[in-house]
């Protein structure tokens, strides 16, 4: 079985929200003073993929797409029991959309070209775009499923539970498929001191842009469909307004009072 | 730019009545129908379903496609995008809205990237840009902390819009609209997924996603008999109890119920969130509600940000002092 995780490295979505800044020149933002991180929804598919490992065996390759990438961050899935890393590092990376993510990511999964499954997070945790695993399933021509909670694999053939609103599917599918993986899947497990032992030993393959065959045309601001017009904090309005009491109870009573008062309830 | 016309919002079908998220997309869509001088379109897919589309003409649209076929009476990407390639070989709409649900999320980037165009998921606003004429799509990024406003190059501009983050139009049923029966040959032997059950997982009492007032509880309750102390008060004011992440991953109260972008986006009139600190991944679960009321032990916890009202203190002493008063107040 032979497993493709796509994750990225993000800024830390867990650090304080008053460290959140955005350089309205580039239109990124940045967590001050928190290091960047493995984008916690791709720890789910690592995850997936490790339990798939658990149960049939299997190689999993990683793939980190980005610039500047640390190699203590994107070395994380390694140390949690993956086989290997590819990371396409490059400027030319950064800058472009769903379309030319999809595109990048695609054209070095055909390069990797032994492929049962490519599993995503559900979305990154920074763009929110949820695009990447669907639009890599249109470009290879692979069926896709999303918000994957329980994958049993048999030989060619994958039996899913794909989250809704009211419960789950069962659905089944011949590999080599797309997944995107739902929390649900189980928490991503902690990596051991021989995983990141090991980690240290794995050396990332490093593919530029013409390692797989793109040009300007298929990445960054040329090449995306869409383009980020403006990137802000939205304003909160109103304010809040603190409910006091002599003591927590008449904090209380006062709260229902308001609440009341109000029309709320 | 190319020739493309018109609005088309796809429509969900729940037991056999539209959706809320259809009704919401064709709100947004008369919206920006008006705006742009264009005609507004609705499609439905499934089986056994055109009675419903005079209920789309109500809720706004001019035109109803209608693509009824009996390989399409249970969901599967495959043949819904089937059906949508049918249809968009004999219009060719300017934008395509979708809602953000467990079909939406999917259908919409999988055709935006068929027809070699981007798609926006998750928007919570959409408008005309006055200059280009093209379609300002904003949705929240980095889990909440900050909105991008996004452009599309390419025709269609395909999103899909957040629940609850748009306003359906009153029903009206003298409007007028035409309906159009679009045949469309499924060819089952290119689906590649096989639907084997859909599976519902009961909830007790009121679903959360319609709940008019949801209690939600966060690390803080520590415990299923914590969160009992909330069922008690979302019991009274005939709600929904939710929870943050923590709760769920420690199973204190089901994971279906979770509240975040993990879990569910809701948009209650009242959400009162209890121990709940207020991380950007949960608030994007929430920050629609009318009203957020917070009570957490510390002041400087991020939910008193986005809340209306708050208290400091501790919930152990703070709600049940609450409810108690409520009851009293309710019952007069």
């Amino acid at each position: 079985m032979n497993i493709i995780v796509c994750v990225k490295q993000v800024i830390d979505p867990e650090a304080p929200p008053q460290s959140f800044q955005i350089d309205s020149a580039t239109n990124r933002a940045e967590m001050r003073g928190a290091s960047p991180v493995i984008d916690p929804y791709g720890e789910y598919a690592v995850e997936a993929a490790l339990k798939i490992k658990d149960t049939v065996g299997g190689k999993i390759t990683i793939i980190t797409m980005g610039n500047n990438l640390l190699r203590e961050v994107v070395k994380k899935p390694l140390a949690m029991g993956a086989d290997g890393l590819i990371l396409l590092e490059d400027e030319a990376y950064e800058s472009g959309d769903s379309w030319t993510t999809a595109q990048s990511l695609a054209a070095a999964i055909e390069k990797v070209a032994e492929y049962d499954l490519i599993l995503f997070g559900r979305e990154a945790s920074d763009t929110n775009a949820g695009q990447a695993g669907p639009g890599i399933a249109e470009i290879l021509g692979v069926p896709c499923i999303s918000i994957v909670r329980k994958i049993d694999i048999n030989e060619k053939l994958a039996r899913i539970e794909r989250v809704t609103t009211d419960g789950y599917e069962v659905i089944e599918v011949n590999l080599p498929a797309v997944f995107t993986i739902s929390n649900e899947i189980g928490e991503p497990r902690y990596p051991t001191i021989k995983g990141i032992m090991g980690a240290k030993r794995i050396e990332p393959i490093v593919w530029k842009p013409g390692d797989i065959g793109l040009g300007p045309a298929k990445m960054g601001a040329t090449g995306g469909k869409a383009k980020t017009r403006q990137l802000f904090q939205p304003e909160h309005e109103g304010k809040c307004e603190m409910i006091e009491g002599e003591t927590p109870e008449e904090s209380a009573e006062n709260l229902a009072t308001k609440l009341r008062e109000a029309k709320i309830l | 730019m190319t020739d493309n016309k018109g609005i088309l919002v796809f429509c969900e079908i729940k037991e056999g009545k539209l959706a809320p998220i259809g009704t919401e997309g064709l709100g947004i869509g008369k919206k920006l129908a008006d705006d742009s001088g264009q005609e507004l379109s609705a499609v439905l897919i499934g089986s056994g379903i055109s009675g419903i589309a005079q209920e789309a003409i109500t809720f706004g649209a001019d035109k109803v496609y209608v693509i009824d076929n009996d390989a399409l009476k249970i969901y599967q990407a495959d043949s819904y995008l089937m059906a949508f390639e049918g249809l968009l070989g004999q219009i060719t709409p300017q934008i395509i809205i979708f809602g953000q649900t467990d079909i939406g999320r999917e259908l919409a980037p999988r055709l935006a990237f068929k027809l070699e165009t981007a798609a926006t998921l998750d928007c919570v606003d959409l408008s005309i840009d006055a200059d280009s004429k093209r379609l300002l799509q904003t949705k929240p990024v980095y889990g909440g902390n900050a909105n991008a406003i996004y452009v599309t190059k390419t025709d269609p501009q395909v999103v899909s819009i957040r629940t609850k983050a748009m306003t359906p139009l009153e029903q009206d049923s003298s409007r007028q609209g035409e309906i159009i029966n679009i045949s469309v040959a499924i060819d089952e032997s290119l689906i590649r997924t096989r639907h084997i059950e859909s599976v519902v997982e009961e909830v007790s009492g009121i679903k959360i996603e319609d709940a008019d007032v949801v209690v939600a509880g966060g690390r803080g309750i520590g415990s299923v008999e914590g969160f009992a102390q909330l069922e008690e008060l979302a019991k009274l004011l005939k709600g929904a109890v939710g929870a943050s992440r923590p709760p769920c991953d420690n199973n204190w109260i089901a994971d279906t119920v979770q509240v975040g972008l993990t879990g569910k986006i809701i948009a209650p009139e009242l959400y009162i969130a209890i121990a709940i600190s207020g991380s950007s991944q949960h608030l994007s679960g929430c920050s629609g509600s009318k009203n957020i009321v917070a009570i957490n032990k510390d002041p400087e916890a991020n939910i008193f940000r986005q809340a209306r009202y708050g208290v400091v203190g501790d919930w152990k002493k703070v709600l049940p002092a609450f409810t108690e008063k409520l009851k009293e107040l309710l019952a007069s």
